[in-house]
């Protein structure tokens, strides 16, 4: 992990009609690192990460990728610039089978006209997707329609998904929700290493705080919009604002 | 892409070939079938394997005879002047008028039915669902009252195609085996398209499109291709069917959205949408029933088709193809695959 932040949002705000989303909210994400956002239901956590993401515009304020200002860009955009998200409901390409939810999520930051109407994969990328769904525990698996999975392979595979995409940054929404305690230890054991060895930075909303707590290295906390609190794990844990906003009612 | 499989693709090849001569009496009926063919492979593009449900594709149907006869007018005479007539001037096109006319009036019914598509698609993707639908059903509407008010290529009165300078069984012929050609076309490249990325696409945008946007996909310029494609092989088929048919007006011939237009959905919908024989065995079956009623139940013939798509829409949604996937998995290779057994 560098001090260098490749995220920085900057005195965001979002308003749906009356009801204030976010109210002034600023953080940085330092590269390669794991941060973590927890907060109440409702205090503002996916709206923050569907305004990075640019699946709305912010009222105001600014949002940064590796310097670049991108609050004003739309969702593929912001993708193929390698800030990718998932879903707090899994979703996944339900219809196709895993290998070609795989194929599809090849990165497309510099798809040309030609390359549409390129076969659907060469051999490398072949080779990758059978890794990738061998390293989430999908390999059996990978013919059968996405659909048809558990809910919780069906995670696994957006994650694959996701790592498919070679992003730099990624945001997860609620990884471990619905998922049963022994996958979850797999699911965090992978996230870990995708953070390690392949480099990804990870920007993880989470409510199971043995799961946050122990992944993270720095933790911000939202109530009613706002930033509550930021710090390590530690830190957060042990702030009243947060215990009195959040941890308290656990 | 597909490979050629002797035991599917033969028997059908050897039936488009020897069809007019074995069964002249039906030569155009055939002829027809080949262009339903392609209705339900075109619209299969758009509604089976992207998820946009189209209600309008029978507009490019249109564009595409109205472009063809345009061009094809206009290779020895003034348009305007030949519309005008209403039928009244006959005028001989020798053979290299006629098919030059021909050829470029396929042609240029293909590519401006495709660029028409695109330029329509800017504004159309932005609808959703069933706002799609009835936008595009909006834009063949609108098409077809909006020709009968343009003079200039006939209005309401619509426009006598130039003749054929041959005969009767020559004509017949020739449009047989175009229609069975572009068929045949819209097949291969479909088979084709779908075994590249973008037949990826397009399914990601049908199975989800702002996942498929959140992984950067570039879905406007997918969708707004696979709409032209779709319109390029209707175009052809407009093109040759106003030439069949002899004599082309906006509402039942040029823009026929109550038959044609809802023939195409149903078809691909009872073979099975969203794959690429479903479109195919639904625009055969499709069309049988339809000769078939219309030939020994005369009177009850939009009965049977009624009863046909409410069975289907009700009990049977995944199609015939759908319900073969279903019950045969593993024929379509949905299997559990062991590591060491697949290495």
């Amino acid at each position: 992990m560098t001090d260098a932040p490749v995220i920085e949002v900057t005195g965001v705000s979002k308003s749906y009609g009356g009801v204030v989303a976010n109210e002034n909210v600023s953080l940085t994400v330092p590269a390669g690192g794991i941060t973590g956002l927890i907060g109440p239901n409702g205090s503002g956590k996916t709206t923050l990460f569907n305004s990075i993401v640019g699946y709305h515009p912010i009222d105001t304020g600014s949002i940064k990728f590796k310097g670049e200002e991108i609050s004003t860009y739309r969702v593929p955009q912001i993708a193929r610039l390698g800030l990718l998200r998932t879903f707090q409901q899994t979703r996944i390409y339900s219809n196709m089978n895993c290998i070609d939810n795989m194929l599809i999520s090849i990165p497309h930051r510099r798809t040309g006209f030609r390359d549409m109407f390129k076969d659907r994969a060469d051999k490398p990328t072949l080779e990758e997707v059978d890794r990738l769904l061998d390293f989430v525990g999908l390999y059996e698996k990978r013919r059968l329609i996405s659909g048809d999975l558990s809910f919780g392979q069906q995670k696994l595979l957006e994650f694959a998904m996701a790592l498919m995409n070679k992003p730099e940054v990624l945001l997860l929404d609620e990884p471990t929700a619905g998922i049963n305690p022994t996958l979850i230890n797999g699911l965090i054991d992978r996230l870990r290493r995708a953070n390690e060895e392949l480099g990804i930075t990870l920007f993880v909303i989470e409510h199971n705080m043995r799961v946050i707590m122990n992944m993270a290295q720095t933790i911000y906390c939202l109530a009613h919009g706002q930033l509550l609190a930021h710090g390590t794990p530690d830190e957060v844990q042990n702030d009243q604002r947060v215990i009195d906003a959040y941890l308290g009612a656990h | 892409m597909e490979k050629f499989n002797p035991k599917l693709h033969l028997p059908i090849l050897v039936f488009g070939l020897a069809a007019p001569f074995v069964v002249p009496g039906l030569t155009i009926q055939v002829a027809v079938l080949w262009v339903m063919v392609l209705f339900a492979l075109t619209w299969d593009v758009m509604g089976g394997q992207m998820g946009y449900n189209s209600l309008g594709n029978i507009f490019f149907f249109g564009a595409g005879m109205y472009i063809c006869a345009i061009v094809q007018i206009a290779f020895i005479t003034d348009v305007g002047a030949y519309t005008a007539s209403n039928g009244g001037v006959r005028i001989t096109f020798t053979h290299q008028e006629y098919f030059m006319g021909l050829i470029c009036g396929i042609i240029a019914a293909a590519i401006g039915s495709a660029l028409i598509a695109a330029a329509l698609g800017w504004t159309v993707f932005g609808l959703r669902g069933p706002y799609f639908a009835i936008g595009t059903l909006g834009i063949a509407l609108a098409a077809g009252e909006l020709m009968g008010t343009w003079e200039w290529v006939g209005g309401g009165g619509g426009i006598s195609m130039p003749v054929y300078p041959g005969s009767a069984d020559g004509k017949a012929y020739l449009f047989y085996f175009l229609c069975f050609a572009a068929a045949v076309g819209t097949y291969l490249f479909c088979s084709w398209l779908y075994s590249t990325r973008f037949g990826l696409a397009i399914n990601a945008i049908r199975d989800d499109e702002q996942k498929a946007e959140a992984m950067g996909v570039h879905t406007l310029r997918y969708k707004t291709i696979a709409w032209a494609v779709s319109a390029f092989f209707l175009g052809i088929s407009g093109a040759l069917f106003g030439n069949i048919t002899g004599f082309i007006e906006p509402l039942e011939v040029a823009f026929p959205t109550v038959t044609f237009g809802i023939f195409m959905v149903a078809m691909s919908l009872l073979g099975g949408k969203g794959t690429l024989w479903g479109p195919v065995l639904g625009a055969f079956l499709f069309h049988f029933l339809k000769e078939f009623t219309w030939t020994y139940f005369l009177g009850w013939q939009w009965v049977a088709l009624g009863v046909l798509i409410i069975v289907n829409v009700v009990f049977f949604q995944q199609g015939i193809m759908g319900w073969l996937m279903e019950k045969f998995p593993e024929k379509f290779g949905i299997v559990v695959e062991k590591k060491e057994a697949a290495e």
